[in-house]
């Protein structure tokens, strides 16, 4: 079986698509295209939203209940989606399928994006938020100097575990007709070409850890030392530097944070 | 000049933290608020900033009402310090030294450079100025909320319980370079503490405040401790007030004794009594037991502990030298440390009667 997974992703053949098949560089662009675009408007939507509201302190049931659509199914949101946009859509358009794909990978990565933006403007000690007003800056200043910086680490090891989750699931799109790695993995479980579909499943983690080590290296470069625990002395460190590794974790703090 | 004027909190639960409270804090002095926790030091504190805005009254800062302007701006023309020094974690301590010039909008290389200047001020190694507020002490950290304070050369400073989170001995070393620091740039301060000794060291005037914002007493600290006026200033500033008045009473010319001297390395002398020992520049190191001593004098023979008295000192100081010395006579010193004499706690004691008799 290894040997055939090996032998099926090493064929040249499967990697160029022909007129009759799409191949691995166009499913992988395809999958890429449809995480790209959720994890861009969750991102629009989610760190904005958690940022205010751990600003402010207002609004603190969203992020309860922005937690609580992660209980929801996602291949039954996705097909009950479908049943109610579909019909809206004619001839060659697949919007249809696109629209109910999209929506259900928003949902997948809001959660975490905003409520470990919101944690990590919460986890800002008091002195500190205090300080920045004495010094006599405002709200926007706060947020956007003090508050924002600080919780980088944070909203970091959210966006990574939505970016994780939404490449992964991005697989269902295939299940409604559209393409992307997934197209693989239902297609090999429909013509028990297992090679096939291991191959697709392999494909996906590839990805997914690809990205993670992409968004990792940004992260390093992004976050301030004084927040990382990176620094040059081996000197004394108080705050832990949170990052994904502690996504689960931390993805609990925040959600404990709004209850 | 910072003028209370009837300034009034009450929150929203009730509380009323600070009730009419009248108080004037004179320009170019410490202002210590003192009083027991939850008196309201913290709220009338941050009501001259207006982290706490008074629910009636005025805040006055010299001529102008603050609450004439945007807090922001008014807050960047106050110095505030916190009890957890509050850095932002994330910047450098040159940057968080910087933070208010920066908001004022000045070029980076003019606020670096005048950051630099004020990390030395408060007696810190520039070399810190890269590193991380995590990669610093609490006793640092609080410099550079300090330095941070005066970035902008602003002529009031708040500053809320700065030293209490540090250890005791890093706390006095705070204490004298914050009364050093006080005496080159004379600020107009308010100083909040629980604390009554750092009040009296610090402050040019103390004001007690009692549970429920009022205000009990102002008064310089020799008068908060000879005259309290009522049993809550009296029992607040504590039993042993008389000894620590002394403090305030300076001792004048101390009439000493010769004190016989050893040196180190010297034949140990003969008798019973102990005997001072100095270096070779007639600066006491510590008492010797002949008794319990052979051959030389050693190091290891000094029996050490006996506090110092300075000539031109206080009575506290001599009064102290005495009663902390092995062989209870009190050593006396002059500004260059150099033995003059010895005198007793009775001579001390002499003295201060004297010093009480009406002139
Ligand atoms: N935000 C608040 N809401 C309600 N009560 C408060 C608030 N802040 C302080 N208090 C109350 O006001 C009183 C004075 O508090 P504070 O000024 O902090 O005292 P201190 O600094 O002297 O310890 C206390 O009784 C405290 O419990
Ligand atoms: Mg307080």
């Amino acid at each position: 079986m290894i040997g055939d997974t090996f032998g099926w992703l090493t064929d040249a053949a499967h990697w160029r698509s022909t007129n009759f098949d799409t191949g691995i560089w166009d499913q992988l662009l395809a999958h890429v295209g449809f995480s790209a675009i959720a994890l861009v408007v969750a991102l629009l939507v989610g760190l904005p939203l958690g940022l205010w509201i751990g600003h402010t302190g207002r609004a603190t049931w969203l992020v309860t209940v922005v937690n609580a659509v992660r209980a929801l199914p996602t291949v039954g949101v996705l097909v009950l989606l479908v049943v109610v946009i579909a019909p809206n859509f004619y001839g060659r358009t697949n919007a249809g399928y696109l629209i109910p794909t999209e929506i259900v990978l928003v949902l997948l990565a809001v959660p975490p994006i905003l409520s470990n933006a919101y944690a990590g403007v919460q986890n800002v000690p008091p002195a500190v938020r205090d300080a920045a007003f004495g010094m006599g800056m405002t709200g926007r200043q706060v947020l956007a100097r003090v508050e924002l910086p600080n919780a980088l680490p944070l909203i970091f090891s959210g966006f990574r575990s939505a970016t994780l989750q939404v490449i992964a699931t991005a697989t269902i799109a295939s299940y409604v007709t559209l393409g992307g790695l997934g197209r693989f993995i239902y297609d090999g479980l429909a013509q028990q070409d297992y090679p096939q579909m291991i191959s697709g499943g392999l494909l996906v983690a590839a990805l997914a850890l690809s990205v993670d080590l992409l968004l990792a290296l940004v992260q390093r470069y992004t976050v301030s030392r004084g927040l990382t625990g990176r620094l040059p002395r081996a000197g004394r460190v108080r705050r832990e530097g949170a990052d994904s590794r502690s996504a689960v974790l931390t993805e609990e703090l925040a959600s404990q944070g709004a209850r | 000049m910072i003028r209370f004027d009837r300034a009034t909190k009450k929150y929203p639960d009730g509380t009323v933290a600070v009730d009419e409270l009248e108080l004037e804090a004179p320009t170019g002095q410490i202002t210590v608020l003192v009083g027991p926790s939850g008196c309201g030091k913290t709220t009338s504190l941050r009501m001259v900033n207006r982290m706490i805005e008074p629910t009636s009254g005025t805040i006055w800062l010299d001529d102008t009402d603050t609450a004439s302007m945007p807090a922001h701006e008014l807050r960047r023309k106050i110095g505030y310090v916190i009890q957890h020094a509050g850095l932002f974690p994330h910047r450098t301590i040159v940057d968080n030294v910087a933070t208010v010039p920066y908001l004022l909008g000045t070029g980076k290389r003019e606020a670096r450079s005048r950051a630099m200047e004020l990390l030395e001020r408060v007696g810190l190694d520039p070399a810190f100025a890269k590193r991380y507020p995590a990669q610093l002490s609490g006793g640092q950290q609080q410099r550079v909320g300090v330095a941070r304070a005066l970035a902008a050369d602003p002529p009031v400073m708040l500053m809320d319980e700065p030293f209490s989170a540090v250890d005791p001995v890093v706390r006095d070393q705070l204490q004298d370079e914050f009364l050093r620091l006080q005496g080159e740039l004379g600020k107009t301060i308010v100083f909040v503490t629980h604390d009554i000794d750092e009040a009296i060291k610090l402050g040019d005037r103390v004001a007690v405040l009692r549970v429920g914002g009022t205000l009990a007493q102002v008064a310089p600290p020799a008068e908060l401790l000879s005259r309290p006026v009522d049993s809550f200033v009296a029992g607040f500033v504590g039993r042993d007030r008389g000894y620590r008045a002394l403090g305030f009473t300076e001792s004048g010319a101390l009439p000493t004794h010769d004190e016989p001297t050893a040196r180190l390395g010297e034949a140990v002398p003969q008798g019973h009594d102990l005997v001072l020992v100095v270096d070779g520049e007639q600066r006491p190191q510590g008492w010797l037991d002949p008794a319990s001593a052979r051959g030389t004098v050693e190091e290891s023979d000094l029996l050490r502990g006996g506090t110092l008295a300075t000539q031109g000192g206080t009575l506290r100081a001599a009064l102290d030298a005495c009663l902390s010395s092995p062989s209870r006579r009190g050593v006396v010193v002059d500004e260059q440390g150099r033995l003059l004499g010895s005198l007793t706690a009775r001579e001390v004691l002499d003295l201060i009667e004297r010093d009480e008799e009406p002139a």
